[in-house]
């Protein structure tokens, strides 16, 4: 069970309103202060100071705010929260990306959040699947995000309403577990309610690392899908979201105009990771980002970021121009750290590029790999070399 | 239950960011969500609506984030119901979770237009246009919908001495 400074609020006001007086189990909820933190404002200060409290009075014990926090679905794998075989609900509708590890994970609203911190108990209709077999592997260049958006553009924001997206196949062995996250992270903009991975050795060497309890391995029944669609990695291209709908794909070689940019945010529960990190540190190393261009860095944890110090990533980013912030959602959800203006365009490694969600309603959001967005940010215009 | 009220019509994926943008979700007060609700899809929207009106879409709506915020900011102004041709998992969840109205229907959702008078009964899914003079069958609530919806909402449904 989980909750981030936007969602908790709401779920805790209704958890009191409601004369809850315990929560069902103090180990099994998470407080992630994500979003609008650090505090962008007095409003946001007082949502997490309403969470903290909380968090104190129930001794919740995975309360993470600024110092240890991170962007939630890059910090609860990585602390080993999340493992395979387990229900998780979260006030977050990216909550699908612990699907990767083999997980029911769906994100629900405030409301279900209140009930099962109180109950540890939340409705369900089970959902129909859809099984993609992943076949081939990935050509250099190209990454989960193209898979996941490829996908999309495929079968549209609602292609999966109300069901289970399902990956399998002869390519899992050739994916790495930040692909994965990547790619379970954007079913819900498919519609789905979960995304899921089948578990092999590279999910179980991930947990190994972080998970201490027993966990459980669930294979697919082979005739539980109502459809299943074969995605060949090796043809695929770095693919590109255009305003106002993740479904608006182009592969990078279908885009013929220049279509000039203002900003570049690399980072979010989508691609904030350290493969992420490598991924636009390889590219931006000894180079400098368009004049007029800002590029804002965000890696998705505090261990993430250490290790980009470490490897020199930071020196990197900062050498070719770009900002490294502090874990945050902020952007992405045009909260605050990287807003747009009227007319602006920002090629992002985000999740969602619905009108006016980075800023003004007159601005636009290209949705695309970390890959894409480094070479776009050196480019000054949407680039694929 | 009843509802009746001119409908206010909109197309396919009204995201959840265009319903409540996050730059308002520094709060949980209902009345200040209800002020800024549909603004980045339909600036005038507060203004014209009465209360009991009837939101209409088509497909997908309130696709997007989890924020509760949407159905509370929708409820909160005022519309009696929300009719589409279908709707994002999350927000159809939160709708019933706090007792917003929603009814799921292909036809109603094709068929209204914008000014449209519109009847709805509960009971029997039976939505009727006043205005084209014509009757569409939304699909009926499993029973422990309804229960959620008659209690006023999930956290009203659920027991507390169970806890």
């Amino acid at each position: 069970m989980l909750g981030n400074d936007i969602t908790s609020p709401v779920a805790i006001k209704e958890f009191d309103q409601h004369g809850f007086m315990k929560v069902f189990d103090s180990q099994k909820i998470a407080l992630v202060m994500d979003h609008f933190a650090p505090n962008k404002d007095i409003k946001a200060a007082k949502q997490c100071k309403t969470c903290r409290s909380f968090a104190r009075r129930f001794d919740i014990a995975h309360y993470y705010d600024v110092g240890d926090m991170g962007i939630e679905h890059a910090l609860l794998p990585e602390k080993g929260i999340v493992a395979a075989g387990e229900c998780i609900i979260g006030a977050d509708s990216h909550t699908c990306t612990y699907g990767a590890l083999g997980a029911f994970s769906t994100g629900v609203g405030s409301s279900d959040m209140a009930a099962g911190m109180a109950s540890g108990t939340c409705w369900f209709k089970v959902p129909s699947a859809i099984r993609f077999e992943l076949i081939n592997s990935l050509s250099e260049g190209v990454s989960g995000k193209d898979v996941i958006l490829h996908i999309i553009g495929r079968i549209g924001v609602d292609g999966a309403l109300y069901r289970s997206m399902e990956f399998g196949g002869s390519a899992l062995s050739s994916l790495s577990m930040d692909d994965r996250f990547t790619i379970a992270n954007m079913a819900i903009e498919a519609g789905a309610k979960n995304g899921i991975f089948e578990v092999d050795d590279i999910t179980i060497g991930y947990m190994k690392e972080r998970v201490t309890r027993p966990y459980q391995i669930y294979q697919p029944d082979p005739d539980a899908y109502e459809q299943i669609i074969t995605i060949d990695l090796s043809q695929l291209r770095p693919t590109i979201a255009f305003p106002h709908l993740p479904e608006n794909t182009k592969t990078i070689d279908e885009i013929t105009e220049k279509i000039t940019i203002d900003q570049v945010v690399i980072g979010s529960c989508t691609n904030g990771r350290l493969s992420d990190m490598k991924m636009a540190a390889d590219i931006l190393k000894g180079k400098h980002i368009a004049k007029d261009v800002r590029a804002i860095i965000i890696p998705a944890t505090q261990s993430i970021y250490k290790e980009c110090i470490k490897r020199g990533y930071i020196d990197t980013f900062i050498d070719a121009g770009c900002i490294v912030s502090t874990p945050t959602c902020g952007p992405c959800l045009g909260g605050y750290m990287g807003i747009l203006a009227e007319g602006e365009r920002c090629v992002a490694t985000t999740n969602r590029n619905f009108v006016g969600r980075m800023g003004h309603v007159n601005s636009e959001v290209y949705l695309a790999s970390p890959a894409i967005a480094a070479y776009s940010a050196i480019a000054g215009y949407i680039s694929g070399k | 239950m009843k509802a009746h009220g001119t409908a206010h019509k909109y197309g396919d994926n009204v995201d959840t960011d265009v319903i409540i943008p996050a730059r308002y979700l520094n709060t949980s007060d209902e009345k200040e969500l209800a002020a800024h609700c549909m603004c980045d899809i339909d600036e005038d929207f507060i203004h014209k609506i009465k209360g009991g009106d009837i939101l209409v879409a088509k497909d997908n709506f309130g696709c997007g984030s989890s924020r509760e915020h949407a159905p509370i900011a929708i409820k909160a102004c005022g519309i009696s119901c929300v009719i589409a041709k279908s709707f994002a998992r999350i927000f159809y969840r939160n709708a019933i979770n706090i007792a917003l109205p929603i009814m799921e229907c292909e036809e109603a959702g094709e068929r209204i237009a914008d000014q449209d008078e519109i009847t709805i009964d509960f009971d029997s899914g039976i939505i009727t246009n006043l205005t084209k003079q014509e009757t569409y069958q939304a699909q009926p609530f499993p029973e422990f919908m309804k229960h959620i919806m008659a209690q006023g909402g999930l956290l009203q449904s659920i027991s507390k001495e169970d806890w």
